[in-house]
């Protein structure tokens, strides 16, 4: 892949990633939210095929491969389960309203533009100078989890917190080893299977996947 | 004498493009009514028909309220006014219009707030309350979608380093990488939600209703009639002909004419309509599928443009 269409398409899959995470705190319903995932785990591996088609690295491409299986398909398609379980799926009060939390995400972006500074000046590459978008995928990933009650919604904002440092990691590094990636993706499926279950009894017990509920200590 | 011809087609170019945004912007909403219709399964008025409402509105007689002041008489004629001046300099046809070197987007923004404005203002000067009520909810979108549109316009600039519109388009027409730069994108993303809103389509005005609950724009204006209210309508379907028509050149700049000649201004003339119908369509068959949403959740809607249009901001201080 030459200069020019490698740039555009690296810029082109790392602001889909970063886009993605934005919209997540715009939509309410967590179908929409969890289909936002599967989008961000594509242009995420895109953006790992990308680099590996360019630096000519199997091990890259390999890397995108099993992003795209994992974050593009598994983890959607747990979460979907999860989603269709509830009858009201929708992200109804948030601790922070949509437009203020939607303020918050370009504040955080402006943040991981102005903190990137250093770790870009590392990096002289066309890739290095698109770290602070997975930077700012992270710090929405915090943010999420901190003001969404939804069990779902909380996981998507772990998962975008990973899918961040994923990208990061591309961007600033080429990847990963396989292993690393490899033994990461396995922890967050766990992770993913463990929220479900987690959401599963939570609903058998009252209805609804609010953690807000578990304030109490029962027998 | 070279001068008085560079004058003459200017004058063509300013005319050419006024006729056609303002009888067109009657046909779009035409085509609009029409894809709807279609869509849910009725054939629908003709596409000609908000041209022969507007025929038949100037030949009726002019009622204004006792006690309209200047501002009621104002309202209409500032509206058209603003988007006829605005047409004349906009790159629409060609990218070479009249004045092109001090069509600043800036400037259009303002123009055009102007007109809103001015609609509010005549809306509350006969103290109805529906013309309050439309006029309250109408200037608190603006309030919401003016700094979206700002930040559209500072993210299309930056790159560019511009706010010239004639020269946004050429841009876009000799390096085909700046339309698909994801600054622009997402800007142009923004932008046609901020247009949505403006122009009082759906999920934020439904154009068709007269349910006082829920009209925003009818309620502005439902005090005027005959040739008043043909101008409200020339006035407002040649700001979204326009609107749509900027956004097309911008995400799509093929086809624009480059310079004044005849033939150049038949074939952009062309490719123009065709893109705006396209677009008009899309929109049309897009609301076909949304219902109008709460007023209080407007916000969160026209929040999410401007943070897209900043995040255009964002991505042009990486992708410099």
């Amino acid at each position: 892949m030459s200069g020019p269409s490698f740039a555009t398409a690296l810029e082109l899959g790392a602001g889909a990633v970063l886009v993605c995470a934005v919209l997540t705190m715009w939509r309410r319903s967590l179908a929409a939210i969890v289909r936002l995932l599967a989008l961000q785990g594509v242009a995420l591996a895109a953006v790992a095929l990308v680099l590996g088609l360019h630096a000519r690295d199997g091990v890259l491409v390999g890397v995108g491969a099993v992003v795209v299986v994992e974050k593009g398909v598994a983890l959607p398609a747990v979460l979907l389960r999860v989603v269709a379980r509830d009858t009201s799926s929708r992200e109804t009060a948030p601790l922070v309203n949509v437009p203020a939390s939607l303020v918050a995400t370009g504040a955080l972006t402006l943040l991981a533009f102005a903190v990137a500074g250093p770790v870009v000046a590392l990096v002289p590459t066309v890739a290095g100078r698109l770290v602070p978008l997975g930077l700012a995928t992270a710090l929405i990933g915090i943010f999420a989890m901190a003001v969404r009650r939804r069990a779902v919604s909380q996981i998507v904002g772990l998962l975008l917190l990973d899918n961040g440092i994923a990208l990061v990691a591309f961007l600033a590094t080429g990847g990963f080893p396989l292993v690393v990636e490899l033994g990461a993706s396995l922890d967050v499926l766990l992770l993913v299977v463990v929220a479900r279950v987690l959401g599963t009894r939570l609903h058998e017990r009252f209805g609804v996947l609010d953690l807000d509920e578990l304030r109490e200590l029962h027998d | 004498m070279s001068a008085l011809v560079r004058l003459g087609a200017a004058a063509c170019v300013a005319v050419v493009q006024v006729l056609l945004v303002a009888g067109g912007g009657l046909l779009l909403l035409g085509v609009m009514r029409k894809t709807r219709s279609r869509c849910e399964g009725r054939v629908g008025p003709p596409v000609r028909q908000p041209l022969l409402d507007v025929v038949k509105l100037v030949s009726k007689q002019r009622i204004r309220p006792a006690a309209a002041s200047p501002v009621f008489v104002a309202g209409p004629v500032v509206v058209a006014a603003t988007a006829v001046l605005v047409t004349a300099v906009a790159p629409l046809v060609t990218s070479d219009p009249p004045l092109a070197r001090s069509t600043d987007f800036f400037a259009v923004v303002l123009v055009l707030l102007l007109g809103s404005v001015s609609l509010a203002l005549a809306a509350l000067d006969t103290a109805t309350p529906f013309g309050g009520m439309g006029a309250s909810r109408a200037t608190t979108i603006g309030a919401l979608t003016e700094p979206a549109l700002l930040a559209v316009v500072l993210a299309l600039s930056v790159p560019a380093r511009t706010s010239n519109l004639p020269a946004l388009v050429r841009e876009g027409i000799v390096d085909p990488r700046v339309v698909a730069s994801p600054g622009r994108i997402l800007a142009l993303c923004a932008f046609l939600v901020v247009i949505v809103a403006e122009t009082g389509r759906l999920p934020v005005d439904n154009p068709q209703t007269h349910l006082e609950l829920t009209m925003i724009h009818e309620a502005m204006v439902l005090e005027y009639s005959g040739p008043d209210l043909a101008l409200v309508t020339v006035g407002e379907s040649a700001r979204l002909a326009l609107l749509l028509g900027i956004f097309v050149n911008l995400a799509v700049p093929w086809g624009v004419a480059p310079g004044r000649g005849a033939a150049e201004l038949a074939v952009g003339s062309a490719v123009l309509v065709a893109k705006v119908a396209i677009a008009g369509i899309a929109i049309a068959t897009f609301e076909v599928f949304t219902a109008k949403l709460r007023l209080f959740r407007l916000p969160e809607v026209l929040a999410g443009a401007f943070v897209l249009a900043l995040l255009g901001v964002a991505s042009t201080l990486v992708t410099r």
